[in-house]
């Protein structure tokens, strides 16, 4: 299956993914869904929504009545207009946040072919043709090429290549066999190659791509800690503006001053947190949609938000730090060799080699200038583990490469034999986490040869990054310690778990969350299993085995352990913007007290009109211009809700600084800025 | 305005801050049941009390037990204090022969003196045996303060704990607060005072015979001692009803500093004291430093409106710079303007000016003060744990921005804290705006009321903030001594103490529970001036904000309508 134009394919580049999001048929579906969510009882969950609807609907009564005793209604049912405009903007947020992932799910959906099993009875040998929905758990079905596998489980017999696209989104095949970490296979992928036996290990309905359809649906989406405590906080400020707008009858009946409940519906609206209340819940929705959009899927938003809490990152060496293989990086020659001399029985000796190492001894005698070929009719000495050596031959010359021991005793020398300055090069190779290989020609030792498990180019600034924001990285590696000292002071790791077993990763997680530590960590074997259980966030591979896929609560579709930064990345960036709308909500009232306040009491205490420091246009124009800035600024936020806010590594302190500045003081002044404008237009307009 | 005046302010600020460093370093071992130097003395005086009240001071109670304690302490208190008001006729030292107070009155009063507010509505010298006085309010001084810096030592322990059960003894507690702390610093400035000019008498009063030749009877009273613990406990129940204008409360320039001091002192120390005990020295400080910037501004700004020349006065041509009215000539502006900031932003309530006859800016000052919660620097104790709630919805609010859950001195905020940050932060406005809006269109309310228009309703704010927030200072002009005012203003002060302090010892119930973690570079910081100016602001907008439509129709209208009247003229 391929999902191009949605979020599921490897639409990385987030302008394009943006795009996609805001297509006349989903803003569509969005306007129809933020309709339907006008039901009060969906609404429950988010007070300071739910309370504005409240008053829109007080508001509307009062306008009925208004307009059936002839009363002027103008301003009135603008106001009541605005007031459910903030609703249905607040609705709309939520539901485009959504409808990405409704997108997801219905393509999803589609590959979700009814089809039927090859159900292998007790018999040997006999099929009976089976729906796949009627499959139950330790069941045995015969999967051929080019049909899609019924349901998830665990191949007992077979190696096929299997094309995962309809889970991963990408398209080239991948190979599945019996025994070992690629035993998983996955309801709705296809057998292209071959054939596979499989015991099926999961409910219909409950499948891997089930679950995924839910997840993205956010069918099952429940509020994380952080959102219930923010919802606690907007709840109480709620209240408390309650009281303030309430109470104002009785100090203005006081005061003179005769408050309609309209304008008390008003200011309370613009009071409340609604710009806040009203993208929450899209902003969940959209950190989610995030990392679907790196083709990772978490279990639950929880996991999403544990991931911007992590201090604790365990890093698997191979692949997440390092290129999985070692790298040949330098030759040093014997002394008295010439070092082009050593650099060319260093590639004759690993022409025929296939071997990842052999091929990069090879890529660095090319660049180094070497263009010598294998002579015609030479042959290869493959590498066997008796004589730990390879090469070529060719008439009377030859070439060899492997261990330091194994050439020498091929060429009949002791280690001491060895000339003092290759020896120490051996030495110091060893002792730097490299292994170093010796090189002969026409029997004769001519040179040394460095490989080394390189790191990743990019990884050290990486890591420095996360050090900045507080995160300890652990490098994980069966390595002994001594060449895992040396990779992880060259990669920049705060601390290494050497010679690690399943068992130490476990108890590493414990100790660390005895400290009051959140552990992220990555694996795919099914050893792996338990620690991915312990951690805070276990991001499972989906090439995986099944029992890591169950026990993580993420799973990278790319089955990338660098993964796991970015998903921080993203919980960071994620708890970062409920911040930056939250104090920015709350900023903003500052301005619309000065609007309305004046406006409400100038009539009676024509005294307050000194208030006016916007200068609006008129009591009726301020009130209607906070009201509609309150609802428009809903709007003008969901591409910031649904991008989120730019997460950067600068350190918390310089991060609060800038973002406080931008949202705390911005919120502050952009409302007076923008009431004005919206001020003008509206008396221009002759609105009010 | 004049620099000397601005040097005054600063001059006293600096002072209260400089007192208040090593008096925190001592209050923080009294918290922690360490030794200090009074011990030879105190020590076997505090055992005979734990064996005494079959106190068991080692054993750390839960905060529930913490809650039940302090409750039970202070439900027991109220119940004597009321029958000893109401029936002080039948009790001795009653030289001055006063009857027993009214139910409303009594029950009012009984509640002010245990929530640490001190309102009186009723002239002490007409009304209080002195009887009364001493072993009724003057113990109430000390022992209503006690239990306020106890329920600071909890919320501290609670932060400091890691995984913890208990935050501490509240008997141990009230028992060394009161021992080592307010006793014998009380005694040192109580007899500072005597020092000074402070009567000091368990006589009814003097006799004196005017130059007119006429006789005018002068009481007297044991004014030193309840002076001292008056202002250091910020309880601010005054033994006259001018309190500290009068001239036996407050003699002269000396007694006026220390009081303005000592009224700041404690409540500046438990917050060094807090920085101590949960290890965060430097977080102290910056809550320390919110409240010292907010209460100098107040008092700049106090100064700034009384030291304008009263529009009327001057457009009368009346040549004033200073409105002096309700001001002591021995003190004048500037030495009003920063008792005032003191007394409203630390919930203590003696007064040395009336503050209904400040400009209406002024007074609103004074109101806003109050209003903001109590917390610059706040009762004593009360101000610490008031602050630390503000601190902790600061932190949640934006604390999310640097992209982790917030944390708090160690301790992650989560929805526990904010669901009881939130019910504590609601109180104030509850009881304020839902009382004022209550009384200002309510005839029998209104009956007490001096004055009509803006001022009036100055004067109804002002009494309810002043309840709410266990202030106890009064604007004057309301006859508050009728049944409606005793007891809605005796709920507003039991609310402002009682169902604030609930949630935050649940607050510390719960972060006590929590483990403890360590600081990271991911960290939110919380003790540099960023944190400072965030917590100013969530103090001003959440803790104030919703005011601000009472306040645009008390004193902000009455400024303009001064203004206008003027010009129209």
């Amino acid at each position: 299956m391929t999902m191009t134009t949605q979020p599921l394919g490897d639409s990385r580049r987030k302008a394009a993914a943006l795009v996609s999001s805001f297509s006349a048929p989903m803003l569509a579906r969005a306007a129809r869904d933020a309709l339907v969510k006008l039901d009060p009882r969906e609404l429950t969950g988010n007070p300071v929504i739910f309370a504005t609807e409240i008053v829109a609907i007080l508001a509307t009564l009062s306008t009925a009545l208004a307009i059936a005793n002839g009363g002027d209604w103008g301003f009135a049912v603008q106001i009541a207009a605005w007031l459910w405009a903030t609703v249905l903007f607040a609705n709309f947020a939520e539901s485009i946040a959504e409808g990405r992932g409704k997108a997801a799910a219905d393509s999803l959906r589609a590959s979700r072919v009814t089809t039927s099993a090859k159900l292998l009875t007790g018999h040997a040998g006999a099929i009976v043709l089976t729906p796949a929905h009627k499959l139950g758990v330790g069941d045995l079905v015969l999967v051929e090429a080019g049909d899609v596998i019924p349901a998830d489980g665990e191949i007992v017999e077979g190696v096929a290549s299997v094309n995962e696209a309809a889970v991963t989104g990408e398209s080239a095949p991948v190979i599945r066999e019996s025994g070992g970490d690629r035993s998983a296979v996955t309801g709705g992928t296809t057998v292209v190659s071959d054939w596979l036996k499989v015991r099926i290990t999961s409910e219909a309905g409950n499948t891997f791509l089930d679950r995924m359809i839910a997840m993205v649906e956010g069918a099952d989406r429940r509020k994380t800690p952080n959102e219930i405590a923010l919802a606690v906080l907007l709840a109480g400020l709620t209240l408390i503006f309650l009281i303030a707008v309430v109470t104002l009858l009785g100090l203005g009946a006081y005061s003179g001053v005769t408050l309609s409940p309209l304008v008390l519906g008003a200011l309370f609206v613009c009071l409340i947190p609604t710009t806040i209340g009203g993208l929450l819940s899209a902003v969940g929705i959209a950190g989610m949609d995030r990392l679907l959009k790196v083709n990772v899927l978490a279990t639950s938003g929880r996991a999403v938000e544990a991931a911007g809490d992590c201090d604790t990152l365990l890093l698997d060496k191979t692949g997440t730090i390092t290129f999985g293989n070692r790298m040949a990086t330098e030759v040093i020659p014997a002394p008295g060799v010439r070092a082009e001399h050593a650099i060319e029985a260093a590639l004759m000796a690993s022409l025929g080699d296939e071997t990842p190492e052999g091929r990069s001894i090879v890529e660095l005698a090319r660049t180094l200038g070497q263009a010598a070929e294998a002579p015609a009719g030479a042959e290869i000495i493959a590498f066997s583990a008796t004589t730990r050596q390879s090469g070529l031959t060719s008439g009377p010359k030859s070439w060899r490469k492997g261990a330091v021991d194994a050439v020498l005793a091929t060429l009949g020398l002791k280690a001491a034999d060895m000339p003092s300055e290759l020896a120490g090069a051996v030495d110091r190779i060893a002792r730097s986490g490299g292994t170093p290989l010796a090189v002969s020609a026409d029997g004769a030792l001519v040179g040394v040869i460095h490989l080394k498990d390189v790191v990743k180019p990019n990884v050290k600034a990486r890591f420095a990054d996360l050090r900045r924001m507080g995160m300890r990285t652990v490098m994980i590696t069966g390595d002994n310690p001594v060449t895992a000292a040396a990779i992880a002071s060259e990669a920049g790791v705060d601390d290494f778990l050497a010679e690690a077993t399943p068992e130490d990763k476990l108890r590493l997680i414990r100790a660390e969350q005895a400290k009051g530590r959140l552990v992220a960590m990555c694996g795919d074997g099914a050893n792996d299993a338990p620690a991915l259980a312990q951690s805070d966030v276990g991001v499972a591979m989906q090439t995986g085995a099944q029992a890591a896929r169950e026990a993580g609560n993420m799973v990278d579709l790319d089955s990338d352990p660098t993964k796991v930064i970015e998903i921080v990345e993203t919980g960071k960036q994620l708890l970062i913007t409920r911040g930056a709308l939250t104090t920015f909500s709350i900023a903003n009232d500052v301005a619309k007290y000065f609007a309305i306040i004046p406006a409400i009491f100038v009539a009676a205490l024509p005294a307050l009109g000194a208030l006016n420091v916007m200068g609006l246009h008129s009591p009726k124009s301020a009130i209607l211009s906070a009201v509609i800035f309150n609802a428009l600024i809903i709007v003008a936020l969901i591409p910031l809700a649904l991008r989120g806010v730019k997460y950067r590594a600068i350190g918390a302190g310089r991060l609060l600084q800038r973002n406080l500045l931008i949202y705390g003081l911005g919120g502050l002044v952009a409302p007076f800025a923008g009431i004005k404008i919206v001020d003008l237009i509206v008396s221009s307009l002759g609105l009010a | 305005m004049n620099g000397f005046g601005w040097a005054e302010i600063a001059l006293t600020l600096a002072l209260t801050v400089a007192v208040a460093f090593p008096l925190g370093a001592y209050l923080a071992r009294v918290w922690q049941g360490g030794k200090t130097w009074l011990d030879p003395v105190l020590r076997p005086l505090e055992r005979l009390v734990y064996a005494g009240c079959g106190i068991k001071a080692a054993r750390s109670q839960g905060w529930l037990g913490y809650t039940g304690s302090f409750l039970a302490f202070s439900a027991a208190s109220f119940v004597v204090l009321y029958l000893m008001l109401r029936f002080q006729n039948l009790l001795p030292l009653n030289p001055q022969g006063f009857a027993g107070m009214s139910p409303d009155l009594a029950f009012n009063t009984a509640v002010s003196f245990i929530s640490n507010t001190n309102w009186q509505a009723y002239v002490p010298e007409q009304t209080l045996s002195t009887f009364s006085q001493m072993a009724g309010l003057t113990s109430h001084n000390f022992l209503s303060a006690a239990a306020g810096i106890a329920i600071a030592a909890a919320v501290a322990r609670a932060f400091a704990a890691d995984r913890g059960e208990g935050i501490g003894n509240f008997w141990a507690d009230l028992t060394r607060i009161s021992l080592y702390v307010l006793l014998p610093i009380s005694l040192v400035i109580a007899v500072a005072y005597v020092g000074l000019g402070e009567p000091q008498s368990l006589a009814a009063h003097v006799t004196a015979r005017t130059l007119e030749g006429g006789q005018q009877t002068i009481a007297l009273y044991p004014t030193a001692s309840q002076e001292a613990i008056k202002q250091l406990g910020t309880n601010g129940g005054g033994i006259f009803n001018a309190n500290s204008a009068h001239p036996f409360e407050n003699p002269n320039a000396w007694t006026n500093l220390i009081e303005i001091v000592s009224m700041n002192a404690l409540s500046l120390a438990c917050v060094v004291a807090f920085g101590r005990i949960v290890l965060a020295r430097k977080d102290a400080r910056a809550l320390a430093a919110v409240m010292v910037i907010l209460v100098a501004a107040g008092a700049g700004a106090i100064y700034a409106a009384e030291t304008q020349a009263p529009p009327a006065l001057a457009a009368a041509g009346v040549d004033t710079a200073v409105n002096m009215e309700g001001k002591e000539v021995r003190f004048g502006a500037p030495s009003t303007a920063i008792w005032t900031a003191a007394t409203t932003g630390a919930s203590d309530g003696g007064v040395n000016g009336m503050h209904d006859s400040f400009m209406p800016l002024g007074g609103g000052m004074a109101l806003f003060l109050i209003q903001l919660g109590e917390v610059l620097p706040g009762g004593v104790g009360s101000g610490l744990y008031g602050m630390v709630v503000m601190a902790l919805i600061a932190v949640f609010v934006a604390g999310l921005m640097v992209g982790r859950t917030p944390e708090y001195l160690g301790k992650k905020v989560e929805a526990r804290e904010i669901k009881f940050a939130m019910l504590a932060v609601l109180i104030l406005p509850l009881s304020i705006l839902g009382f004022a809006a209550v009384a200002a269109v309510l005839p029998v309310a209104l009956k007490g009321l001096a004055n009509p228009g803006a001022h009036g309703l100055s004067e109804i704010l002002y009494a309810y903030s002043s309840a709410s927030g266990n202030n106890g200072s009064a604007f004057a002009g309301l006859s508050a001594n009728t049944p409606w005012w005793n007891i809605t203003l005796g709920i507003a002060m039991l609310l402002g103490r009682f169902a604030y302090v609930v949630p935050v010892l649940a607050i510390a119930g719960s972060l006590a529970a929590k483990p403890k973690l360590a600081a990271t570079a991911g960290t939110f910081p919380t003790d540099g001036p960023l944190f400072i100016g965030l917590l100013i602001g969530v103090v001003l907008i959440m803790g104030g904000l919703q005011f601000f439509p009472a306040l645009a129709l008390g004193p902000i209208v009455e400024h303009f309508q001064a203004l206008q009247m003027v010009a129209a003229r």
